[in-house]
């Protein structure tokens, strides 16, 4: 009896602790001078040129500017400098390097208004500082390239400086990954050691150190792997940020993360590393008439990788037969609402650089079987051609990262329509970490592998299509060409196009390689990607910019309705 | 017990010793590494850009040199520094250990307090209605997935109901204890749900069988209260192999509670482990990876002083050479 009574007693106390936790009032609703945003990832580094991360280039965005930037209009622009260098304005001068190649010599003037948090002014000290951390091979830090080709800096004063470049690009003022270091806060750790930079950069051991920022917002708050808190920066220099405080949550798991935002934990989910299409359909399907749900798509450009040591795939027959047996219309209409375009080619028709006349391989399953035919695949075998004489069987290993339930998905639909022309795909994924980390990087696919790429407005695609960049263990497996694509006409288009200045004779160029690239195949385009921004009403100016620079670089411009 | 406590911690290290190779190995042969990741970022890398980051992350050594290096560097006190968080790897670790230890001990504690009570009233009417009524109720905690209760818990309390946070680990701006303990009660009533049909199942089973003891009968053929007989006799006997589904729990618990860590967006251990080994952070992996086992081995060296304690008829120096 007393047993059943201390049983009850118990009961009634873990019931009494409930009770007390639900009286506890619930996160305060979100005032109209804070936003609370949603995204899947926490950055590893603050530190804007050690590793690349979509989600401390959306959390920089607030609180940095870029000298350039692509705008919504895919326009290079100036951010942090005043005035776009260009030849035809004087500002950008072709010269010879010292070793006598063509180069360019690039002045910019930094704003006259631009200050660090800390109220320093942004200097050409800090621009040196930055390029010498860049050139210091033992820093680790990124883009490589652009401080190998910058070989020299001049600072002409406080305010205005001038690039020398090895090379001369039709991209020659675009330096978007130049990033700002503050030299003021982190040239004492650099200079103590470059090798240990990385390890005790301001940026991760004082993370809220305002000197180190220079956009409408400072970080004043982070919690690792939690949230981080932004707040208005008092010397900003353009138009305020429209919120007191901006708090970014991470939330890896997407039905959690919808759940936040029905619960109002969150404000909005971020387009840049939140929902993807299928899922924000659903949402929109069930909460839409709550939130405004904002599509764009954009540079990411899914594809499937041929390799093209397979024999089969060596021929360009058997390739344009996968492409005309499958139906990428009726994916992206049945899969993803028409949100995901079809791809017909790598280069998105919002570049200007996309030729709209190239040929187009449209769903045509009759014409797949008349090219297998007419390649001696004509010995049926339950369904699976095999080769007439050789009696092969006309079958490929289909590969893509588990796990990702949209490219299973497309995986699936893809494998029935080969199948019903009578090839057949046996699927084979690998988690991202072993797909991205060996399997791609090391050609170790042996037939067809899907994933995307993510690039900026007028990329030339010489890491993906010269055959220099074909990884291989002598390499050390650089570059990622993993179709091992080789032919002379692409590598000699891709190395004009690059030093190209005149735009009708690029567009031109342009034209050719999209013409090569549809007609070789070395690859299958499927569609390009969209971002799925889930919005509260009252938030307005958000606006997407289809290419990889996130909207938070213009957060002046958002709004409360 | 001294001579036993000895023995068991030198045991103990030995074993963390062999498994760090185990792991160090098993990380090194895993694909990709820092570098890889990189690289695919980077298509205009050249190969001597790889072979000089290869150098810069200390990756161009051979894998036996660079464990002895680690070693050293560890026996230092130096655990290294993580390349994910861009930090040395206890200022990582500490906060998130501090989390799960903080979410495991009061959802562990609320199961061992929920479960066992009702593991006994169970079993001291086995097959009546009120057993009926906790199998029932043990066999649902048990079979409902954990990702699946969490996002329940969130729907109806943060969502519906609208009087707990949805996930997160404490309001931004606030640091004070009873917010973040608001933060915890999902994830912590998530865990505790999860875990505690199996505890109750365990306790049922041990006490039944403790039950049918001869002790017992000649203990209830003396005239004792049937609450003496459970409590003062069979129930010490009966949290024996308890004690070591608990202590296996230990380990278990500390890595296993990834999804619920995940669904609620808390950082703590498991998430934090999934990260470094997903992420290619071989130091934080390594050292978040020996931590489990280390929870692990001490868990069961609890056990078996909990042993001692539940029957003195198991001995410390009948261990003894």
């Amino acid at each position: 009896m007393k047993i059943r009574k201390r049983l009850y007693g118990l009961a009634l106390a873990v019931l009494a602790a409930v009770g007390v936790a639900l009286a506890v009032p619930g996160p305060a609703q979100a005032e109209r001078d804070q936003l609370t945003i949603g995204i899947t990832q926490y950055p590893s580094t603050f530190h804007p040129n050690i590793d690349s991360m979509l989600a401390k280039s959306y959390i920089l965005g607030f609180t940095r500017r870029p000298f350039t930037v692509h705008d919504h209009s895919w326009n290079l622009v100036c951010m942090l400098c005043t005035k776009l260098p260009t030849i035809e304005n004087g500002l950008a001068v072709p010269e010879r390097t010292p070793g006598g190649k063509k180069g360019i010599a690039v002045t910019y003037t930094i704003r006259p208004d631009a200050f660090w948090g800390d109220g320093k002014p942004i200097t050409t000290d800090d621009v040196l500082f930055t390029w010498k951390v860049g050139r210091n091979g033992k820093t680790g830090t990124l883009p490589i390239e652009l401080y190998r080709s910058a070989y020299k800096i001049v600072a002409q004063d406080d305010k205005t400086f001038t690039m020398h470049f090895d090379k001369l690009t039709f991209n020659y003022n675009a330096i978007n990954a130049f990033s700002l270091l503050p030299a003021h806060v982190d040239r004492v750790n650099f200079e103590a050691d470059p090798v240990t930079y990385k390890n005790k950069t301001a940026f991760d051991t004082d993370t809220t150190n305002e000197a180190l920022y220079f956009g409408p917002y400072l970080i004043t708050e982070t919690k690792r792997g939690s949230h981080v808190v932004l707040e208005r920066n008092p010397k900003w220099w353009g138009k305020p940020g429209p919120f007191k405080r901006i708090i970014i949550k991470t939330i890896p798991n997407t039905a959690a993360l919808e759940a936040n935002l029905l619960s109002g934990n969150i404000d909005m989910i971020a387009g840049e590393l939140g929902l993807t299409v299928d899922q924000a359909l659903r949402f929109e399907k069930r909460h839409g008439r709550k939130f405004n749900v904002l599509y764009k798509s954009g540079l990411i450009y899914e594809h499937i990788d041929l390799n093209l040591d397979n024999p089969l795939l060596q021929d360009r027959n058997i390739r344009h037969a996968l492409i005309h047996a499958i139906d990428r219309e009726a994916i992206s209409q049945q899969l993803f609402g028409g949100r995901q375009p079809v791809a017909h080619s790598n280069v998105n028709p919002l570049d200007w650089v996309h030729a709209p006349d190239i040929p187009i391989f449209a769903h045509d399953p009759k014409k797949a079987q008349d090219i297998l035919v007419k390649a001696e695949f004509t010995k049926l075998n339950k369904g699976i051609r095999h080769h007439a004489e050789t009696g092969q069987a006309l079958r490929f290993e289909f590969m893509t990262t588990a796990g990702s339930k949209a490219r299973e998905l497309v995986q699936q639909v893809l494998q029935s329509q080969w199948k019903s022309v009578g090839i057949d795909v046996r699927i084979r994924n690998e988690p991202a970490r072993v797909y991205f980390g060996q399997t791609m990087t090391q050609r170790k696919f042996t037939g067809l592998a899907m994933y995307a790429w993510l690039s900026a407005p007028e990329s030339v695609p010489r890491g993906q299509l010269h055959s220099a960049h074909i990884p291989t263990r002598a390499n050390g497996w650089a570059g990622q060409n993993y179709p091992g694509f080789r032919n002379k006409e692409m590598d000699a288009l891709i190395e004009k196009i690059e030093v190209e200045l005149d735009r009708e004779k690029r567009k031109a160029l342009w034209r050719r390689l999209q013409e090569i690239y549809v007609t070789e195949l070395p690859v299958i385009p499927l569609y390009f990607r969209a971002s799925a921004f889930v919005m509260p009403k009252w938030l307005t100016g958000v606006e997407p910019t289809g290419h990889q620079y996130a909207t938070s670089l213009w957060v002046e411009d958002w709004g409360v309705k | 017990m001294l001579w036993f406590l000895g023995q068991r911690l030198v045991q103990s290290a030995v074993v963390l010793t062999v498994m760090s190779f185990v792991i160090f190995g098993l990380i090194g042969l895993m694909p990709g590494d820092p570098v890889d990741l990189l690289i695919s970022a980077d298509p205009e890398m050249t190969s001597d850009d790889i072979a000089r980051l290869r150098e810069i992350y200390g990756l161009d050594r051979p894998l036996v040199e660079r464990y002895g290096v680690w070693l050293w560097a560890v026996l230092q006190g130096d655990f290294g520094f993580s390349r994910l968080f861009a930090q040395p790897v206890i200022t990582v670790l500490l906060p998130a250990l501090g989390n799960t230890l903080a979410l495991l001990g009061i959802s562990l504690a609320l199961a061992l307090a929920i479960g066992l009570p009702l593991g006994i009233y169970a079993a001291v009417k086995p097959y009546s209605p009120r057993d009926y009524a906790v199998n029932l109720m043990a066999f649902a905690g048990i079979s409902i997935p954990s990702f699946w209760l969490g996002l329940l818990l969130i729907i109806l309390f943060a969502v519906v109901l609208g009087i707990l946070p949805a996930g997160g680990f404490g309001t931004p701006g606030v640091d004070d204890w009873s917010d973040k303990l608001i933060y915890l009660v999902l994830p912590a009533m998530s865990l505790t749900l999860a875990s505690v049909g199996g505890h109750t199942r365990y306790m049922r089973a041990s006490m039944l069988e403790t039950l049918r003891q001869d002790y017992i009968r000649t203990a209830r053929a003396k005239g004792l209260s049937e609450r003496r007989v459970v409590l003062g006799h069979a129930l010490r006997n009966a949290l024996i192999p308890v004690t070591t589904i608990i202590a296996l729990d230990f380990g278990f618990l500390f890595s296993g509670a990834l999804i619920t860590e995940t669904i609620f967006a808390y950082p703590g251990m498991g998430k934090l482990t999934y990260d470094a080994v997903m992420g290619n952070d071989f130091n934080l992996a390594l050292i978040c990876l020996l931590l489990a086992t280390l929870v692990t081995l001490i868990g069961n060296i609890l056990a078996d002083l909990a042993y001692a304690w539940l029957d003195p008829r198991i001995g410390f120096e009948a261990r003894q050479p």
